[in-house]
């Protein structure tokens, strides 16, 4: 492929992708949420009710798009595209395998981090134009959530930043490749876990999920900034929120947990299904992300700031020393 | 060829970022005028990434369009009481005027005696690594004087938002 031809590919696959996963992550969230809540979801449209959703998103695109008489016209219309853009942007850097990604970026992985943070943007855009009240305490939810936790997930993957001295994810996952004295997986989650834990919490709170799902608290606030959105306009920010999810899955896969490759296997073997692995991962990501969604309960908002600013902040900053200290005691050439 | 695709892609992201500003200039409504800002900042990180500085564009973005633009709308549904308040009406100031043509002025000086100096890309940009390294020996004063600014400012905010017994 060569011109035109080789950009619009990628990004019609990315979209492609996009709108595939919401399908089988709606499906599989009720089912998840169902089974968790020892119900058994869906069930009655198509086999294992696996056509539901699809019935679903035909109900959502033949709906009537209402547009309240109050709202801010151009902000209201453009809030869901604002929302909707960067989470398809954040897949253009991220590797399925080798060869298999939109683009390499030499800053991969603080592009997708920039491109995620825009995300609330939107949020606060659809918050403020809707005139509504819920609309607009979500979205001041979600923008004070942003930025309490945008420097926690940043520092939560430093110190990997700094022991693989790259910030492209392809190196990332090279890094990771192999194995310690044969026996231990050289994922970064082994050697750096309190790492990964920062980034869990921080990724949880990103996403918008429970326990940290203030902004769309659907008891107190309805559905929070999308309380007044209808019909696809609801569908796209709908969307947008499943793919985030899987953006950040990926995204911790890449860095914690070897990306495409896997232990205890020869890589000749793994390499023709490289992507099928790194999707295989991503789905058992996001499976503990629902996990977690139907387990724990909501905090309050006071105690996700608190936990935030004095707690994992500082939390990630002693963390970011420590490592620094042993990468530069270490041999030259990192801790290995 | 991609001699015109860059000069269209860069005339978009001037007119978007020109275009931008003037938006933000003129209109009355704040938290518009906040959105327009935005859009000035992520054109402004295109530009950056048309010059092959792919990390300050991202870096761009990420702070100004990531966290200032939030920070300040933030700031602005925090202290508008009502939703009308946020439509200002016109204020003509003369203290503003005069700023306004003090700082178009001293830029005006600025491009005639400078402007016609443009500077060569180098073959190569260099990576972030490379960036890094310069920003840490040669520039290491004045970033840790930019720092130590911030880290006043913030000090600062704490001390000023403290509860007061009263």
């Amino acid at each position: 492929m060569t011109g035109p031809l080789a950009i619009i590919v990628p990004v019609l696959a990315a979209i492609g992708l996009m709108l595939l996963n919401g399908v089988v992550l709606i499906y599989m969230l009720r089912k998840v949420l169902g089974h968790l809540h020892l119900r058994i979801g869906p069930a009655h449209v198509g086999p294992k009710g696996m056509l539901q959703t699809v019935a679903d998103v035909l109900k959502l695109l033949s709906k009537e798009d209402v547009r309240p008489a109050g709202v801010d016209r151009w902000l209201y219309v453009l809030a869901p595209i604002f929302v909707f853009a960067p989470s398809l942007m954040a897949y253009a850097a991220i590797p399925f395998s080798e060869t298999l990604r939109i683009t390499r970026l030499e800053t991969g992985l603080l592009y997708t981090f920039a491109v995620l943070s825009l995300v609330p943007l939107g949020m606060i855009m659809a918050g403020w134009a809707s005139a509504n009240k819920w609309s607009l305490i979500g979205a001041m939810r979600a923008a004070a959530q942003q930025i309490a936790y945008e420097v926690p997930l940043l520092l939560s993957v430093l110190p990997v930043v700094m022991i693989v001295g790259s910030l492209d994810l392809a190196d990332i996952v090279a890094f990771q490749t192999g194995m310690w004295w044969g026996l231990v997986p050289r994922w970064f989650i082994l050697l750096l876990l309190p790492s990964f834990v920062l980034f869990l919490i921080a990724a949880l709170c990103e996403l918008n999920q429970t326990p940290f799902d203030m902004s769309e608290a659907e008891s107190e606030l309805v559905a929070g900034f999308a309380t007044e959105y209808s019909s696809m306009r609801f569908g796209l920010i709908f969307l947008a929120e499943f793919s985030n999810s899987f953006v950040m899955s990926a995204l911790a896969v890449t860095v914690f947990f070897g990306g495409w490759t896997l232990p205890f296997v020869p890589e000749s073997l793994t390499a023709p299904i490289a992507p099928i692995i790194f999707v295989a991962k991503t789905y058992i990501g996001i499976f503990f992300l629902m996990w977690v969604r139907g387990t724990l309960p909501r905090v309050r908002i006071d105690q996700l700031m608190n936990l935030g600013w004095k707690w994992l902040i500082p939390a990630g900053l002693a963390w970011l020393m420590i490592v620094g200290f042993v990468v530069k005691l270490a041999a030259p050439g990192g801790v290995v | 060829m991609t001699e015109t695709v860059n000069g269209v892609v860069f005339a978009i992201l001037a007119f978007a970022s020109i275009g931008g500003a003037i938006g933000m200039l003129t209109t009355r409504n704040v938290m518009h005028a906040a959105f327009w800002l935005l859009e000035v900042m992520v054109a402004i990180g295109g530009l950056f990434l048309l010059l092959s500085a792919e990390y300050l564009a991202v870096v761009h973005v990420l702070v100004y369009a990531g966290a200032v633009s939030v920070m300040m709308l933030f700031v602005i549904m925090l202290s508008l009481r009502r939703r009308e308040d946020a439509v200002r009406p016109v204020d003509v100031s003369i203290g503003g005027a005069v700023l306004a043509i003090l700082f178009g002025s001293i830029v005006y000086i600025a491009i005639a005696q400078y402007g016609d100096r443009v500077a060569e890309m180098p073959a190569e940009a260099p990576d972030t690594a490379a960036l890094g390294e310069l920003l840490f020996t040669r520039w290491a004063l004045p970033f840790e004087v930019a720092s130590l600014v911030l880290l006043v400012a913030v000090v600062g905010a704490v001390w000023w938002s403290r509860e007061v017994d009263r």
